[in-house]
């Protein structure tokens, strides 16, 4: 009974994370009809926020050294939440931006400009212009404004050509192309990674004091496992609250109901899309970082692969485009996961997340939550 | 049919073209020494990817070994060029690069992996070219079972599983549970070998439970562990889970020392870990900074020097491998690859810094373990044995 | 009884050119780049069985690297496994001569493209029930559910996989023989289905799947039918790969593998068989030409696959042909028996 309670305690710790990702998905479905592959790779950079501004940016006391650091350590991880969800709600916006608008709209001037700096980023890691983080601020900028030179200039050079083109392509209409786009940006982002953070794995030391709850029966709860379970419940609230009584919220639905018919009310859709992806990136930065400071796993450029497949999949089983059943379909994946990850079929713990998946896409292809739309002819 | 016909050959022309610049060098010619200006050595290692740390490392350590040969003169006057590729840690991308280096740079030895996957990719190439391979640290049994040119300078899962096994028994261990990685087939040998070596010293293996390379969350694992009631836990996995895993058993009350092996042995570990670790042993290579050797303490300074951080005992044995082939390339009665095997297969006590290299009958290396104990975030050299307390 | 003829004519003249060619080509080449190119043959035939799949029939399968993965493992399990259990009692299954490993090796393709297509089968009834991106996380699902059970399966070696597979393919310097039989075949094949009647009941499943079955086309057997081939040739690939590398492990037929090879076909122009030809010559020889740029070379790759996205979405030959007979040239009623 002990374990079973313990198994399942762990089950909804880990669910509330992949439902926090599971948001980003489920929105960005909702409003688009695309799987944003690159979502879980946004996570990855949310965890690798959190570890630069633990590690370089911000002033954390080891609390080994200095126990009275505490209280200054706790409000600067607030802090580094608040960098984290923000920087990886502009890095959504700007995927958003470059990559799925021109498919969505065609391509105009203002992509010149990204696909200059798309150009640049390889051009200033041939001369290694790019300095990491850990070599300090200074040779770190002198680097980046380089960088921002020769994409800006690229970027202008590249004006006719994009002109050019977009008076040739035909949009497609076809599912398969959004898909590959969101995996060439999931590539990219893993990709760049690799220079960028290098390859090998990184590690956020404790930084805020932790300790074991004991509760009936030898049940034994974390104080970081409790923080991720209540600051995700927290933005969970805080999403449901934008999503039901704002008018950007009010939009979304609109959109997600019929995105024409929206367009047609006037409502300013790429807007509206746009917040879309800030909101779902913030909710993935927030649990990047937690991750990464709080449970101090390993961060690679891959980080985010795994946890990203199988968020998505907790959105499909809940009914991609239903929030709370992306919420359901994360606590149904957690507990199952930790349920078979305790038995002795462990192994097959990752099997069992697409085993569910399938199952209840034979039984109800629109998930738990979602509803079945009748195609009209 | 014309049409298809057309378009099969079509297709057949274009691949021919887009790949067949390469029928220049007309059929297969492997390094004959005729006019040789250099002497050419392949080198294959993770230099991106999931184990990119492992493969830099003993890539550095390697190429720090060639550097210094060349900077002595060479062998038999000629310098010696190294050639590195890189597997991106996958097995099929190795077998690619092994090709090319064999045939395309017409190596006359491959230097290459830690992760004995890609080495068992590898070697049955090199062996069907007849190319001298070592590997400098894959630690499988199997690998070296490739052929007679395939050599190893480290020890193998099975000497290392049975160290872990033996010194679990010394410390008074009764019951030990086993915590694997499924995807790492390092893993599995060691544990397999473990759990045969120890029950055959009278303990007991409370349970198995397994993960996976990437997983985050051990603690379902982990808890079915603790109801077991294990005196030690043996994880042989890599370090970048091992800091995580440990943390995780001390959050859910597993509190006993926790054992493993050389794939812990990273300054990493303690940062993933903090003081979680504190108490734990750990088996590794015959190389500590603890170590009072000058040939060991000129390696630190050495490698500081060339790359700027301290080595790792990956780099180490990648130094080793190439000292090894350098001695066997200027013992090689010609700068043949099978002159070169011959040279390989008789090595006897050669110094290498991580203990003397005698090559066996199964062209292994027999070397000394070391285990390491972690005492609060420090890492101290706490007992060694040889191949002969392990073997009676 | 003319076009029997010339037919039995192409099809000798196929097989006496690519076996000169493949002892032409095993002499003069060198391995590093025969490597390459038996590699570019087996992914020729998987984009092309994908393009069976999603371009013709328009459905949306990501996971085709999991029949892939079933071909190259009951194929190799044959030759590894089964083959030494059953030769003791029938000694002409002994391998080491020509005609033993050639006998040996269409049993493994027997096999593997039977259990590949079986599994294409299993993966393509739920078609009927799922559409677009719902089919294609299913059958992503799919793919990574045979990854897991692969590395849970012992007897095939698990993370370690199959190692010391007998090269059967390249006994009698084949390999290039075998690997370009069934690039042919699957080309063939395709072009075929695209210009038979039968094909054009698939193409309608592609364009409006309501409508095909307003006009009676029986959609579930299309797709089926589909599903059915496309896997049974991935899974001959899989046996040809297997049996080429002699070493086959999980980590070959990975998520990465699926999104490669659907990524060939959507680069090549979706529905185009010219088209998933040469976007798989170009993926698998880009990154080899590519080696020098070392750690850039992803970078670039991934951009460029964006940008081709962004500038060309209908792939690089949209669903035009190269080398295919006018459409329709012929009367429909001939076409029909040609299938």
């Amino acid at each position: 009974m002990r374990i079973f309670i313990q198994q399942l305690i762990f089950g909804i710790q880990l669910g509330s994370l992949y439902a926090l990702i599971a948001l980003g998905y489920t929105m960005v479905y909702g409003v688009l009809s695309l799987i944003n592959f690159a979502h879980g790779d946004v996570y990855m950079v949310g965890a690798y926020i959190g570890f630069y501004a633990c590690t370089y940016w911000l002033p954390f006391q080891r609390l080994s050294a200095d126990p009275h650091a505490t209280v200054m350590n706790i409000i600067l991880a607030v802090v580094v939440l608040l960098l984290s969800m923000l920087l990886c709600g502009v890095l959504g916006v700007v995927i958003e931006r470059f990559a799925y608008r021109p498919l969505r709209n065609g391509l105009g001037i203002t992509d010149a400009h990204f696909w200059g700096f798309a150009i640049a980023l390889p051009v200033a890691f041939h001369f290694h212009l790019f300095h990491r983080l850990s070599d300090g601020a200074g040779r770190f900028l002198f680097g980046i404004m380089w960088f921002l030179l020769i994409g800006m200039i690229v970027g202008y050079a590249l004006r006719p050509v994009i002109r050019w083109i977009s008076l040739r392509t035909v949009l497609s209409p076809s599912r398969l192309n959004a898909l590959i786009t969101a995996i060439g940006v999931s590539l990219l982002l893993e990709n760049g990674g690799w220079l960028v953070f290098g390859p090998n794995p990184e590690f956020i030391g404790t930084m805020v004091p932790e300790k074991n709850f004991k509760i009936l029966g030898g049940v034994i709860i974390n104080s970081s496992q409790l923080a991720i379970l209540v600051i995700s419940l927290l933005l969970m609230l805080i999403l449901r609250h934008i999503v039901l009584y704002t008018r950007t919220g009010k939009a979304m639905r609109a959109i997600s109901h019929d995105i024409d018919a929206a367009k047609m009310m006037g409502i300013n859709t790429d807007q509206v899309i746009s917040v879309t992806f800030a909101i779902g990136g913030a909710l993935a930065g927030a649990g990047g970082m937690m991750v990464g400071v709080l449970t101090h796993v390993q961060i690679t450029p891959l980080f985010g692969l795994l946890p990203g497949i199988k968020a998505f999949v907790a959105a499909v089983i809940g009914g991609p485009g239903n929030i709370p059943g992306a919420v359901l379909g994360g606590i149904i994946m957690g507990v199952a996961e930790a349920f078979v990850g305790g038995s002795s079929f462990s192994t097959y713990r990752d099997a069992i997340a697409f085993t569910i998946l399938i199952i209840i896409l034979l039984v109800r292809p629109a998930g738990l939550l979602g509803r079945n739309v009748t195609e009209k002819v | 049919m014309k049409g298809t016909y057309m378009l099969a050959t079509g297709i057949l022309a274009v691949s021919l073209v887009l790949c067949g610049y390469g029928c220049r060098s007309h059929g297969v010619k492997i390094g004959g020494p005729g006019g040789l200006q250099e002497i050419p050595v392949g080198d294959f290692s993770s230099l991106t990817g999931d184990t990119a740390t492992f493969g830099t490392s003993t890539h550095n350590g390697l190429a720090l070994a060639i550097e210094q040969a060349n900077a002595a003169g060479g062998v038999k006057n000629l310098p010696i060029k190294l050639y590195t590729e890189d597997d991106q840690s996958m097995p099929d991308v190795a077998r690619t690069v092994v090709t090319k280096l064999i045939t395309e740079d017409h190596v006359i030895a491959v230097v290459g992996e830690v992760a004995s996957t890609r080495s068992l990719a590898a070697a049955p190439i090199c062996q069907q070219y007849k190319i001298p391979m070592i590997t400098p640290a894959s630690t499988n049994p199997a690998v070296t079972q490739k052929g007679d040119y395939i050599f190893r300078t480290c020890f193998t899962d099975d000497f290392q599983a049975a160290v872990m096994a033996h010194f679990a028994h010394d410390q008074g261990y009764k019951r030990v549970a086993v915590f694997k990685d499924i995807r790492n087939d390092y893993s599995i040998g060691i544990a397999k070998i473990f759990e045969a070596e120890f029950t055959k010293l009278g303990g007991t293996i409370t349970g198995e439970q397994t993960y996976q390379e990437g997983d985050t969350d051990f603690k379902a694992q982990l808890n079915t562990l603790k109801g077991q009631n294990p005196d030690a836990v043996l994880i042989p996995g890599y370090y970048s889970e091992v800091g995580t895993i440990a943390r995780q058993a001390r959050e859910i009350g597993l509190n006993v020392p926790l054992l493993g092996c050389d794939g812990w042995d990273s300054p990493k570990l303690i940062q993933a870990a903090g003081n979680a670790l504190n108490g734990c042993y750990f088996s590794d290579h015959y190389f500590s900074k603890d170590i009072k050797d000058p040939a060991m303490q000129k390696f630190f300074a050495d490698y500081k020097a060339k790359y700027g951080y301290t080595p790792d005992a990956l780099a180490a044995l990648g130094f080793d491998a190439g000292n090894l082939l350098v001695d066997a390339l200027k013992r090689a009665k010609s700068l043949t690859p099978s002159d070169l095997r011959d040279a390989l297969a008789t090595t006897k006590d050669f110094p290498g810094i991580t203990g003397k290299i005698t090559i066996d009958a199964n062209r292994n290396a027999r070397k000394a373990a070391i285990i390491m104990k972690i005492v609060g975030e420090k890492k101290v050299l706490y007992k060694v044995y040889t191949p002969e307390e392990i073997d009676q | 009884m003319r076009i029997l003829m010339l037919r039995v004519i192409a099809i000798l003249v196929t097989f006496i050119g690519l076996y000169m060619l493949s002892q032409f080509v095993t002499y003069q080449m060198d391995p590093y780049y025969f490597q390459v190119l038996i590699e570019c043959g087996v992914y020729i035939i998987l984009a092309v069985s994908l393009n069976l799949i999603n371009g013709i029939t328009g459905q949306f399968s990501i996971g085709h690297a999991g029949f892939f993965a079933v071909g190259a493992y009951v194929g190799a399990a044959w030759t590894m496994i089964w083959q030494p259990m059953v030769v003791e009692r029938y000694s002409f299954l002994q391998m080491g001569t020509l005609h033993g490993d050639i006998l040996n090796l269409l049993i493994a393709l027997i096999l593997g493209m039977t259990s590949a297509g079986m599994a294409g089968f299993v993966v393509g009834l739920p078609s009927l029930r799922l559409r677009g991106d719902y089919l294609a996380i299913a059958t992503l699902g799919f793919a990574e559910v045979i990854y897991v059970l692969l590395l849970n399966i012992n007897s095939v070696g698990g993370a370690r996989g199959l190692n010391g597979i007998p090269t059967l393919i390249s006994s009698g310097n084949l390999a290039l023989f075998w690997v370009f039989l069934f690039v042919i075949i699957s080309i063939v094949l395709s072009r075929n289905i695209m210009q038979s009647v039968r094909g054009l009941t698939w193409l309608s499943v592609r364009e409006d799947e309501i409508a095909a079955d307003a006009m009676g086309v029986d959609t579930t057997k299309v797709k089926v039918t589909a599903f059915v081939i496309g896997s049974a040739l991935a899974g001959a690939a899989g046996v040809l790969y297997a049996h080429f590398l002699t070493g086959i492990s999980p980590d070959i037929f990975s998520m990465n593998t699926s999104i490669l090879i659907t990524t060939m076909v959507v680069l090549g122009g979706s529905g185009s068989v010219t088209g998933s030809v040469i976007a798989a010559i170009v993926l698998i020889v880009l990154p080899e030409v590519l080696r020098f740029l070392k750690n850039d070379r992803m970078v670039i790759y991934s951009v460029l696959l964006i940008v081709m996205m962004l500038t060309r979405p209908q792939g690089i030959f949209g669903t035009k042909e190269i080398g295919f007979p006018k459409w329709r040239r012929k009367q429909p009623k001939t076409e029909g028996r040609s299938a």
